[in-house]
Formats: structure tokens, sequence, C-alpha cells
């Protein structure tokens, strides 16, 4: 015990004398962890005070384009710019100097309401209330609002821009086939006969262990998912550590001492450990104080601090056995370095850091769940947005602490072999 | 107090062998030195008997243990002196010593008294609260040397303790040697520098491919080789004067 003691002391003393690598160390997952609530706070707003400008081309002047007009505007989210041609909007597109353009046809609007008519005509003599000979033949051609995105423009942007259009359509349609049903049917113009209010609501109720009832937000779901994602950072100043000791020759005076390898990676973990745990305790302290002096929302940790430290702490030695193994196997820090940050970030794609597991495909979502970071982070939501309790992420913490001593055990192991030349 | 018996080592890859079917014995409070050109099997000799790699075949002992039994007591009575300087840079002195005086179950004043006592005789007690990498090669060379002799170990493996320091260096490394062999501890050393093994030596036998050409006292191997003035001239002789690079 004595000497795993020592071995954290110099752990310790070895990383107080880095003043660039603590700062490293803490610093930069509190900028990273700001910097991405801030920019995804703005994007999960409905109301933002950022309106995006796009580009108008109202080539139809009726009814339907201006209900698409005043949807647009009435939305908030956008800044509109009329353009009087498509072949102007298509070249400011292309030369991405907007993401989307707008382009309603000529005739839109009449068009619409020739095919409502006729679609009203036809069910009214069906039920033997108008004349068959009254009804007009002609074929009414569809139309096609044309999109405009730019190449940039990322496909989630796209179908929701999409969707929102299609269903400002499809309302715009359901309201001229009321009126027209409201103009064949009714004596007097002004009697309401159909109620044109959507008569299917939706309420979103998001199920919660408890009583306490908490609307997840941004900052809900960033601070574990990025928090988690410094934490396993660890694993690049922890194998750096383990490399820099071999190539000073540390180590080989050290495999002449009576002191086991299990021994010297102890006195790392305890170390390594405890600045995961103050990573923790900053970002918590960020994300509840300083989160709404930026005008974000509060992290609300109330209840909970017990479980998402044990979540926190167990992430950690998961991130520190993976740290001891890599610095174990590498033999130079130009190895271990970029293999280990680049490690983290396929770890946290896996894991649904970046997209959530559900939209993966199938055989990605089977790999998410071999990743440690994604065990850490159902964790985090089970306490954070599930209120789980201690049984809730027994599973999770089980397997990250698993994860720690499989790890730890196949770099002792390998040390063994790698020295028994 | 050290027996060895036809301990032979091959690396894995190499067609030759590092040490081959060396047999030694080294008595209790000599001044052993191993002494060959570049390559000849000194460092791999040392290597072996501090543990760090395991030998292809043979046996040794050393105070009756054997590394195959009794590696951990092994361990615990011996001392090694790396020819890098093994050395946490960022860490001063005393808390160098300090660690690796605990990895001995050293602990408290006695922990405290022996490194206060060792850097007082190497000439670096002033210097004990500054970091290593500060530090002249000559005084990195002594707290190597002290921070494996901190548990007092029976035997001591030095391999090349003085190469690359100053005269006052060299001069303080071993007169602190000779104390310490008069205080009972066996030393093992290798060494390029021939006239100081000579006037250091109890002991040298002459290595080359991995196995002793000749062993004896210093002023034995001069007179009986002819035109021999010293050590040197005995090395030449038997190792020839052909250039020994190889990588």
């Amino acid at each position: 015990m004595h000497k795993l003691w020592a071995s954290a002391h110099k752990e310790l003393l070895l990383l107080s004398r880095d003043w660039g690598g603590i700062a490293i160390l803490f610093i930069m997952p509190l900028v990273l962890i700001i910097t991405i609530t801030l920019i995804q706070d703005s994007t999960f707003k409905t109301i933002s005070d950022e309106k995006m400008p796009i580009l108008l081309v109202n080539n139809d002047e009726g009814s339907v384009s201006e209900s698409i007009y005043s949807e647009l505007e009435n939305a908030g989210n956008f800044q509109l710019i009329t353009l009087d041609s498509e072949s102007e909007a298509r070249e400011k597109i292309t030369n991405g100097e907007y993401q989307l353009a707008i382009v309603i046809p000529e005739g839109l609007s009449d068009a619409l309401q020739k095919k409502v008519n006729q679609n009203v005509d036809n069910l009214l003599a069906k039920f033997e209330l108008l004349e068959t000979d009254s009804l007009p033949q002609a074929s009414i051609q569809s139309k096609e609002i044309h999109l405009y995105f730019d190449p940039a423009t990322q496909q989630t942007f796209k179908s929701s821009v999409r969707n929102g259009i299609d269903k400002m359509i499809s309302k715009i349609e359901t309201t001229s086939i009321y009126k027209a049903f409201q103009e064949q049917v009714a004596d007097d113009e002004n009697e309401v006969i159909f109620e044109t209010q959507s008569f299917i609501t939706f309420k979103e109720i998001i199920p919660q262990h408890g009583q306490d009832e908490l609307i997840p937000n941004s900052v809900q779901h960033n601070v574990p998912a990025w928090t988690l994602f410094a934490i396993f950072f660890i694993i690049v100043p922890l194998s750096i550590n383990l490399v820099k000791e071999k190539s000073q020759g540390t180590f080989v005076r050290l495999r002449t001492n009576p002191v086991n390898y299990a021994t010297v990676l102890g006195g790392k973990t305890i170390v390594y450990l405890s600045v995961c745990i103050i990573q923790f305790i900053l970002m918590l302290l960020t994300g509840v104080f300083l989160f709404p002096k930026m005008g974000l929302p509060a992290l609300d940790v109330s209840g909970r601090l017990l479980n998402l430290f044990i979540v926190a702490g167990f992430s950690g030695l998961a991130a520190i056995g993976l740290g001891l193994l890599l610095g174990t196997i590498a033999k130079t820090q130009e190895q271990s370095a970029p293999f280990g940050a680049t490690f983290v970030v396929i770890l946290a794609a896996l894991g649904g850091v970046w997209v959530p597991v559900f939209v993966m495909p199938k055989f990605m979502q089977t790999l998410s769940n071999i990743s440690p970071m994604n065990w850490g982070l159902n964790a985090f939501y089970d306490v954070f947005l599930r209120h789980g309790g201690i049984g809730d992420i027994l599973p999770e913490i089980s397997l990250l602490f698993g994860f720690f001593i499989v790890t730890t055990l196949v770099a002792i192991v390998y040390n063994e072999k790698k020295n028994a030349v | 107090m050290i027996q060895i018996q036809q301990l032979s080592k091959k690396y894995k890859g190499s067609d030759d062998f590092s040490v081959h079917n060396l047999d030694l014995n080294i008595q209790e409070k000599e001044i052993f030195g191993l002494l060959g050109p570049n390559g000849a099997g000194k460092t791999t000799l040392i290597s072996l008997l501090s543990s760090l790699i395991k030998p292809t075949s043979g046996n040794f002992t050393i105070n009756g243990l054997s590394f195959k039994k009794n590696k951990n007591q092994l361990k615990q009575i011996i001392g090694i002196v790396p020819q890098e300087y093994a050395l946490y840079p960022s860490l001063t002195a005393y808390e160098n010593l300090q660690y690796f005086g605990s990895m001995y179950g050293l602990k408290g004043k006695e922990l405290k008294d022996k490194i206060m006592a060792g850097l007082e005789k190497l000439g670096l007690e002033k210097f004990s609260h500054k970091k290593i990498i500060t530090f002249s090669g000559g005084m990195k060379r002594r707290i190597n040397l002290l921070a494996s002799i901190l548990h007092n170990p029976k035997v001591l493996f030095l391999d090349e303790p003085t190469v690359g320091v100053d005269v006052q260096s060299k001069n303080v490394i071993i007169e602190y040697l000779k104390e310490l062999n008069q205080l009972g501890t066996t030393i093992i050393y290798t060494s390029h520098h021939l006239n100081e093994a000579e006037a250091f030596c109890t002991r040298v036998a002459i290595i080359d491919h991995g196995t002793i050409i000749t062993k004896g006292k210093p002023e034995e191997l001069i007179r009986t080789h002819e035109n021999a003035h010293n050590l040197e001239d005995v090395f030449l002789q038997i190792t020839g004067k052909a250039l020994r690079d190889h990588a």
C-alpha cells in the first residue's frame, strides 16, 4: 500500500509540474462544453433571435403564394428576400450566398383553385347534388414549387425545411377544399359549416421516474455528452505519461525495483481519476452557475449529485483503463497521442455523442453497444433526464468497471510478455 | 556470492548469442570489472543478473537466491545503476530519491536520513530541492547512483557509471563506491575506462562475443601478458584492434 501511495504522490508531483498540461486538462473541456452548448442551444430554440435569410421568387402573385409568404413570415425564423427571377435565385444559391431559395410557379393559385373545385364538383355530383353535365372535363396540370439548396446544406436541415413547406402546402390545400365546399353547399356565405381548426393536436409528455418535472433542454443533453467526451480525453495525457516513462528510462529502473506493474499503474489510476472528477466538478459548476449568466438554461442537478458522481467516476475508470493499455502498447508519443485522440472521437461517434444511436444504421447501433462512451452516456441520461436511481445505472456502471478491469489486465499481461525477452 | 553456470542469452531474431555458456563466480565484497569492446555482451550480462531479461539457458544465483524462484527477494538485495539517467527530469533530486527509495519499502525518517546522508556524501545536499532537468551530467550520474543504493544492496551492478562525467564527479563516484565496498557491498561494474578499472577493480574479466576470454586480478593479467604495461595493453592483445561498430 505504501508503494501505491508513493506512486500516486509521484504522479501528482509530475502533473503539478506541468502547468500547460493542467490548463489543457481543465480549461479545454470547459471551452468545449461552453462552445458546443452555445451552438446547439441556438439550434434547438424554436424562436431564435437569429433569422435565416431565404430567397423567394413569387411567379404566382395569387392567394396561395400570399399564404406561403405570410406563413414563412409568421414562422419567425426566416428573413424573406424577394427576387424576380428563378435564374437569379439559382445563381445566388450556387455561389453559396444563401442556403435556400423557394420558387413559386406561375398560376399556382389558379391551378390549385381549379383542381379543388373540380374535385369538389365531382364529389357533389356523386351525391347527386350537382348535375354531371355541368362538370368541367379538362385535366389540370400539377404544379411544382422549386426548392434550391446550397450543396453545403446538411441533410437534416434540408429534410426539416422540406417537411415544413410540405405541411404548409397541405394546410393551404385543405383550407381551399373547405372553402370550395362552403361555397357550393352553404346558402349563406357567412354561415360556418366547417371548423377549419386542427382537430388532432399534440401534447409532449416526457415520462420520468419520480414526481419532479424536468423539461430537457440543450444543456441537459449537452453537459453529459460532452463531459463524457472530455473525460475520455484523459487517454491522451495518460498514454503520453506512460510512453515518457519508457523513453526517459525510469521504467527500466522500476523493473529492477521490487514493485509490480499493477502498483505503478495503480498510482497513475488514482491521480488521473482525481483529474476526471475535478473536470466533472468544473463542468457541473459551469452548467449550474455560468450557463444562466450566458443566457443559457441552467443545468439541473438537484437530487442527482451522488449518482452523477458515480457515473463520472466509473466513466473515468473506463477511460483510464484504455489510456493505460494504449500507453503500455505504444512505443512513442507520436503513436499514442494521435491514436488516442482519434480513437476518442470514434468512440464518441459510436457512443451517440454526435448523432443519437437510434438514427444510426442497424450495424452501427450494434457496434455502439460495445462503446464504453455509449454506456456512460446512457447512464448519464438515466440520471440527468430520466431521474434514474442507482438500480437503473447499475448495468452501465458494471460494464464501465468491467472495461477498466479488462483493459488494465491486458496492459499488465502485455507488459509481462513484452519484457519476457 | 554470485554463481553463474552455463548462462546463455540469444535475443529473438538474432543469429548469435550475446552471452554464451558463461561460467563465473564472484566472491562477496569483490569489485569485479566486466570489460570488453562494444557488443561484447557486458550490458546483456548485467541485464540478466538484474532480472531485466530472461536467459535462454543456464542459471545463476545471488547470495543463494535463484532468479527463477526468488525474483522479488533477489530484487530486494541488488541495486542497478543503469547506463542511461533513469530519473524524472521535472522532479527534484529529493523527490526522485524519495520515490525510488519508497519502491524498496523505505519510508519516513529512515528514508529521509538515507537520502540526506547520500546527498551529502556525493556533494549534492545544496541541490536536493532543485529539479533534475537543471543538473549537469556529473550531478545526474551521482543521483542516478544514489537512487540505486538507498536500500543498502548486497550487490551493486553499475553499467558504465562514469561515462560522460567530469574528472571531479568521477572521483567522487569512485571514492563513494570504494566506501560502499568496504561496508560490505559487492560491486560488479562495466566500463570502457580501462585505467579506471585497473585502479578500482579487485578482479576483472575480459568478455568478447559473449564469452569470458580471460579473468583475474588486473596486476596478474598485466604480468602474464607479454609486452603489456597496463590493462589497456592486455585488452588490445586479447580483443584486437579492429573496430567493433555495430547497429
